[in-house]
């Protein structure tokens, strides 16, 4: 089939040859293992490089590469099995003196024994299935009745979702930072460790945010930390770069908690603070090459922060997937000091196959509130159309008191959020300012819809005006505004405060740079509708306004109350057609814009997606069914 | 003006006076003593019109959520812009107790006059509920025609807001005559000025025309209905049950019918988004698209739109992405949304200058072509025609719909309406062809040989006959080796080449300069003058 074969993907236009590896379903290409065997002998590849995720960890991987000869740019399968594992790498790490977590692994007769070692190390204790990766499946118990529970929770999902019996008992740690070490090691039994990184700003046990160094270390826990570290790295032979995780308490007693073998996702924060390439180092170090460094030579240079931006809805459990179309995409690389790693571009789809996650957004500074201001600039600057996006819940956690003080554990979020992240809340004086630039866009977009150009056969006459009356809602608050221009400058009076307001006014551009009251301030304009709605992202929330003349508000009124038809629990099919696939059942949650069925209609496929984040109710056809316009498909709660 | 009112005036208080010239004398003889109470009955009459149908109409207008009359107009035009006419004119029926002053209303039941919308004339009329239910008496019918006349000779738009219950019943005939009469010059002024009707209230029977012969019907959602009988005559005539919203609310006409371009949530809603649409018109036929401020770069690359067209031939894509993606600032106005879905229309700027907006949807039937999406691409690309704005066409259309339904309702005659419509245009017209254009539609869709001026391809683009798997088995029919020919066929004809190497395309492009070319095509082709043949009016197969 010739097709025209356009390079849709990043990843894909920046590499010299591509292979197609297979379909988006990642089963069925980039965790094919046959299907990556096939590009490495159909390009010759001398090594592979597995990122992270996917088979980066994969041993079995690790020996088909080493089979045919190609090298795996990752520790040597030893390695990884014996990090792999829970119990094995805990007793590796107890062998090289590496402090762990008091506990129990191995096969749990019953409740009672599960009882028995809970006592032992003393509550709260924290029981899970050994074989089960990071947090899933873990449970907390503060007294024996909950560990007989645990118990036997833990050992039924062991058995069933890993067939492997044994279980981990050990002593939880409350309010703990989960702060990890950077490690590189060669082949010739050196090895390094390049300081650490606080990765404690979690949600459901999955990091948002970054930053390295830590605040919270001082010189002497770092070095114990890192010579602890490179300790078990040498212990299991280890070659490459890899992290070594551990919680530490408020007393700065620090846990080994695992090793992951392989590259971090946050590892460019690292890279900025050292000045080292780590896949440069780790190619290097595959090759056989020795480190060039010397324990002595790694410096921490600066303060580094990552942010994490993901598709996804933040109001949402701190944050629910969401897919879309990328309508508009502008990363914030014209600011210095800015590093976005990103494999997405304008256009993109955020499928179901993937993370959900955009980018990783990396800003640098001499110190730490140096690069804290960098990512408040940065992360307002970021323009993403098209697909909710966490920007909002970045945008307060770096500028919360008690992340800007360094007081965060893992519990960071639930703890300053309990209700769940509802947005930045507004101070009565940013309010001000907010209102103020919506009345002075309004006016801007206003005047500018006066300006007709070349020559006219009848003419305007202008309703210019120098003063505006209008009023502004926000969140049902509604504000009697006046506004006065001179140029681009605008006098927002509101009650009886004036707001100074001045500006481009591009009215096409995504970004709204303004000036209020001196202050330089980087808004967004997401939405401007001909009814004065007028959507701003502020501070990085969005705010939703709606602009009217003092008579259309003065009118309104009279409108009559509409309750909107709630049509998002229901799926009807648009068009007759055929059921192609139904990819839900009853009782499966679905995200909002994920893939409910596919119809064919005029052999074309369509796909029905979701309009709501929800759990399916009924569903209403299934495959191979045919299907009339407004045939009810599936219901959703 | 004031001469006149005197005379008006006076003729009033002596009714016995029959000529003008006695009229005249009279007015001579008591204009010292009566100058205050003149002066005051103006006042008097003024304040009457302005109040309409008085506060308790008034009341019970709001209490529907409409807003009235004049409100309506203040909402429209621009602040202080309003000029009116025929403020004193007064029903003439004398029938029923019509004549009894308690029913003479200043104005009667329509308000007339012009105003700027934006600082661009308009001529505009608004019925006016509150007096008898808005209903169309002879001097309705004449105020609102007085408008029309005056708005085809300076050449400026008008815009009708209805809100009617309907014939004065009590003038007979008279009434009729009004209706044709304003039906007569909404027929002069088509293709001559923009016409269009918002509907805010009712509009039934023989009314109903006045809109269906305007180029654009907007409705407000909930509060206005278009119907030739109502639900009454109805279920005495076919025993059907239906309700108002069901037989001619927003819904069923932007949906079903066809018969509105779109409808807005309420009042205030629809009046400042017609403020917005009226800036994408010219005042009349004789005047260019207009040309407004634009911030958006004409040479802005669009990378999204390398990558928006799938692999896969069967898969869907938004035809409104690919829109939205190339023209100023993302805005587009589209008409009828909500009704055959399949083909996209409305306006949109590039560089600032109005244009015409179609496409093939293939997100929709796969972007078919049937018999409500030509007529409703048809009509849109005549307005444009009419109205000197430039045609620009997105392609990618699969061939026109099979099936016994579509051939019984006339596929054949009403699929040549776009194909008339397209062939007939002589404003500058840009085609891109995203994907297929296979069989007699891709004739259809804006192409070279219908005096396309530009027309493209993506890449992705395959001009043919029809898909590859249908042709093989008709060119191949028995043969084995199907997988192979097609696979023939596909390197042969699902691509841009044939209709490249034959001149049917200008160029194959890059799609993200796809806006970049359009800009710069238009400003070359914004010159350009084309005629069609000598004739009293051509004749589209109706």
């Amino acid at each position: 089939h010739i097709r025209v074969t356009l390079c849709r993907h990043v990843h894909v236009k920046m590499a010299d040859e591509a292979v197609c590896v297979g379909p988006a379903p990642t089963s069925k290409s980039y965790l094919n293992m046959d299907a990556i065997m096939n590009a490495v002998k159909q390009t010759g590849a001398q090594a592979v490089h597995p990122g992270y995720g996917f088979l980066s960890e994969n041993k079995e991987f690790a020996k088909r590469l080493a089979a045919e000869g190609v090298t795996f740019i990752g520790p040597d399968t030893h390695a990884i099995q014996a990090m792999g594992d829970k119990i094995e790498s805990k007793l590796i790490a107890k062998a090289a003196k590496v402090n762990t977590i008091p506990g129990f692994d191995g096969v749990v007769k019953d409740a009672e024994e599960a009882v028995k070692i809970a006592g032992e190390i003393g509550y709260p204790v924290m029981i899970k299935a050994s074989a089960g990766g990071g947090g899933k499946g873990m449970r907390i118990s503060w007294n024996d009745e909950e560990t007989r529970e645990g118990f036997r929770f833990s050992s039924q999902e062991a058995a069933s979702s890993f067939g492997d019996d044994r279980l981990l008992i050990e002593k939880f740690i409350d309010n703990p930072r989960h702060i990890e070490i950077q490690v590189l090691a060669d082949k010739h039994g050196n090895a390094l460790w390049l300081n650490e990184r606080e990765c404690s700003i979690q949600r459901r046990n999955q990091k948002v945010v970054e930053e390295a160094p830590s605040t919270f270390l001082d010189p002497d826990t770092r070095r114990a930390m890192g010579e602890q570290a490179v300790s078990l790295a040498k212990a299991v032979k280890y070659s490459s770069a890899g992290t070594v995780e551990f919680l530490v308490d408020s007393q700065k007693n620090f846990y080994f908690l695992e090793m992951n073998t392989r590259l971090q996702v946050e590892h460019p924060i690292t890279e900025c603070i050292t000045g080292l390439d780590l896949v440069h180092q780790m190619i290097r170090i595959a090759k056989g090459y020795k480190l060039q460094q010397k324990q002595s030579d790694i410096p921490i240079n600066g303060w580094a922060i990552e942010s994490r931006v993901y598709a996804e809805d933040p109001y949402k459990s701190f944050g629910l997937p969401s897919i879309g179309r990328l309508s508009q995409y502008q990363e914030p690389l014209n600011l210095p000091n800015v590093r976005v790693d990103s494999g997405i571009q304008e256009g993109s789809d955020i499928s179901i196959y993937y993370d959900p996650m955009i980018s990783k957004l990396v800003t640098y500074g001499k110190t730490r509130e140096e690069a804290l201001k960098k990512m408040e600039e940065a992360l307002d600057n970021y323009v993403i159309r098209g697909v909710t996006h966490n920007i909002p819940l970045l945008r307060e956690i770096i500028v919360h008191p008690r992340f800007v003080s360094g007081d965060i554990s893992t519990k960071f979020l639930p703890e300053v959020y309990p209700d769940g992240f509802k947005g930045h809340m507004l101070t009565a004086g940013e309010r001000r300012e907010l209102l103020a630039t919506a009345a002075a866009l309004y006016v801007a977009a206003q005047l500018r819809s006066q300006k007709f150009l070349g020559d006219l056969r009848v003419s305007i006459v202008p309703a210019e005006s120098r003063q505006w009356e209008l009023c502004v809602e926000l969140d049902k608050g509604v504000h009697m505004l006046g506004v006065s221009r001179a140029g681009n400058n605008y006098t927002v009076e509101i009650d009886g405060e004036k707001v100074e307001v001045s500006g481009e006014w591009n009215l096409a551009s995504a970004l709204l740079p303004i000036t209020i009251n001196g202050k330089h301030r980087n808004l967004q304009c997401l939405l401007r509708t001909a009814a004065g709605e007028i959507t701003l992202q502020y501070l990085g929330t969005s705010f939703k306004l709606r602009v009217l003349s003092k008579l259309a508000a003065y009118l309104s009124k009279h409108m009559p109350e509409k309750i909107p038809e709630d049509t998002s629990s229901i799926l009807r099919s648009p068009m007759p057609g055929s059921v192609v696939a139904v990819s839900v059942k009853p009782g499966d949650n679905v995200a909002e814009g994920q893939e409910i069925c596919v119809i064919e209609a005029m052999k074309m496929q369509n796909s029905m997606t979701a309009a709501k984040t929800a759990k399916v109710k009924s569903v209403h056809c299934k495959a191979g069914d045919t299907v009339g316009e407004g045939d009810l498909l599936v219901e959703l709660e | 003006m004031d001469y006149i009112y005197q005379v008006r005036l006076t003729t009033h208080i002596s009714s016995a006076i029959g000529s003008l010239t006695h009229a005249l004398l009279q007015n001579a003889r008591c204009y010292s003593v009566s100058h205050l109470s003149v002066q005051e009955r103006i006042e008097q009459k003024r304040k009457a019109a302005l109040t309409g149908g008085g506060q308790l109409r008034i009341a019970a207008q709001h209490k529907r959520g409409k807003l009235t009359a004049r409100e309506r107009l203040e909402l429209l035009l621009d602040p202080d812009s309003f000029v009116e006419y025929d403020m004193f004119v007064e029903h003439r029926c004398s029938d029923f107790g019509m004549e009894a002053d308690h029913n003479k209303y200043p104005g009667d039941s329509v308000v007339t006059g012009q105003g700027r919308i934006n600082g661009r004339l308009v001529y505009v009329f608004s019925q006016d509920f509150t007096v008898f239910g808005g209903s169309l008496s002879g001097a309705h019918a004449q105020k609102i025609c007085k408008i029309m006349d005056q708005a085809m000779m300076v050449g400026a738009p008008v815009i009708g807001l209805n809100d009617s219950g309907g014939a004065r019943i009590q003038e007979g005939v008279e009434s009729l005559a009004g209706y044709a009469d304003i039906f007569l010059r909404n027929v002069m002024a088509s293709g001559v000025v923009p016409q269009i009707s918002l509907i805010m209230g009712p509009c039934a029977g023989g009314a109903v025309y006045s809109p269906a012969l305007t180029d654009f019907t907007f409705m407000v959602k909930d509060t206005s209905y278009l119907f030739i009988t109502g639900p009454d005559v109805v279920k005495s005539v076919t025993n059907e049950d239906v309700t108002q919203e069901e037989l001619g609310g927003a819904k069923t006409h932007t949906t079903v019918s066809g018969v509105a371009h779109r409808a807005f949530e309420n009042d205030i809603d629809a009046l400042l988004n017609l403020r917005n649409f009226f800036n994408f018109l010219p005042l009349s036929n004789k005047d260019p698209a207009p040309v407004t401020e634009c911030h958006d770069p004409r040479d802005r690359l669009v990378p999204g739109l390398d990558t928006i067209v799938p692999f896969e031939s069967t898969k869907a894509y938004d035809m409104l992405d690919i829109v939205h993606g190339i023209v100023d600032e993302r805005e587009f106005f589209e008409i009828m949304p909500n009704y055959a879905k399949n083909i996209v229309v409305g306006f949109a700027r590039m560089n600032g200058r109005t244009v015409g907006i179609v496409g093939n949807q293939p997100k929709v039937a796969s972007g078919c072509l049937d018999i409500n999406s030509s007529v409703k691409g048809a009509r849109f690309v005549r307005f444009c025609d009419a109205f000197n704005i430039p045609i620009i066409t997105f392609v990618d259309v699969p061939g026109f719909l099979p099936g016994t339904a579509q051939e019984y309702g006339g596929i054949i005659r009403h699929g040549a309406k776009l194909l008339y419509a397209f062939a007939e245009a002589t404003v500058p017209k840009i085609t891109v062809i995203t994907r297929k254009a296979y069989g007699g539609a891709y004739d259809v869709m804006s192409s070279k040989h219908l005096r396309g001026d530009v027309n493209y391809a993506w890449p992705s683009a395959e001009v043919a006959v029809m898909g590859a798997k249908g042709a093989v088995q008709i060119i191949f029919r028995g043969k084995e080796n199907q997988a192979e020919a097609e696979a023939e066929y596909v390197e042969k004809f699902a691509n841009p080449f044939p209709a490249a190497v034959r001149g049917f395309v200008d160029d194959i492009i890059q799609p993200s300069t796809t806006r970049k070319r359009i800009c710069r095509d238009l400003e070359v082709l914004a010159s350009k003058k084309q005629t069609n043949p000598w004739k009293k009016h051509a004749n589209i197969p109706l």
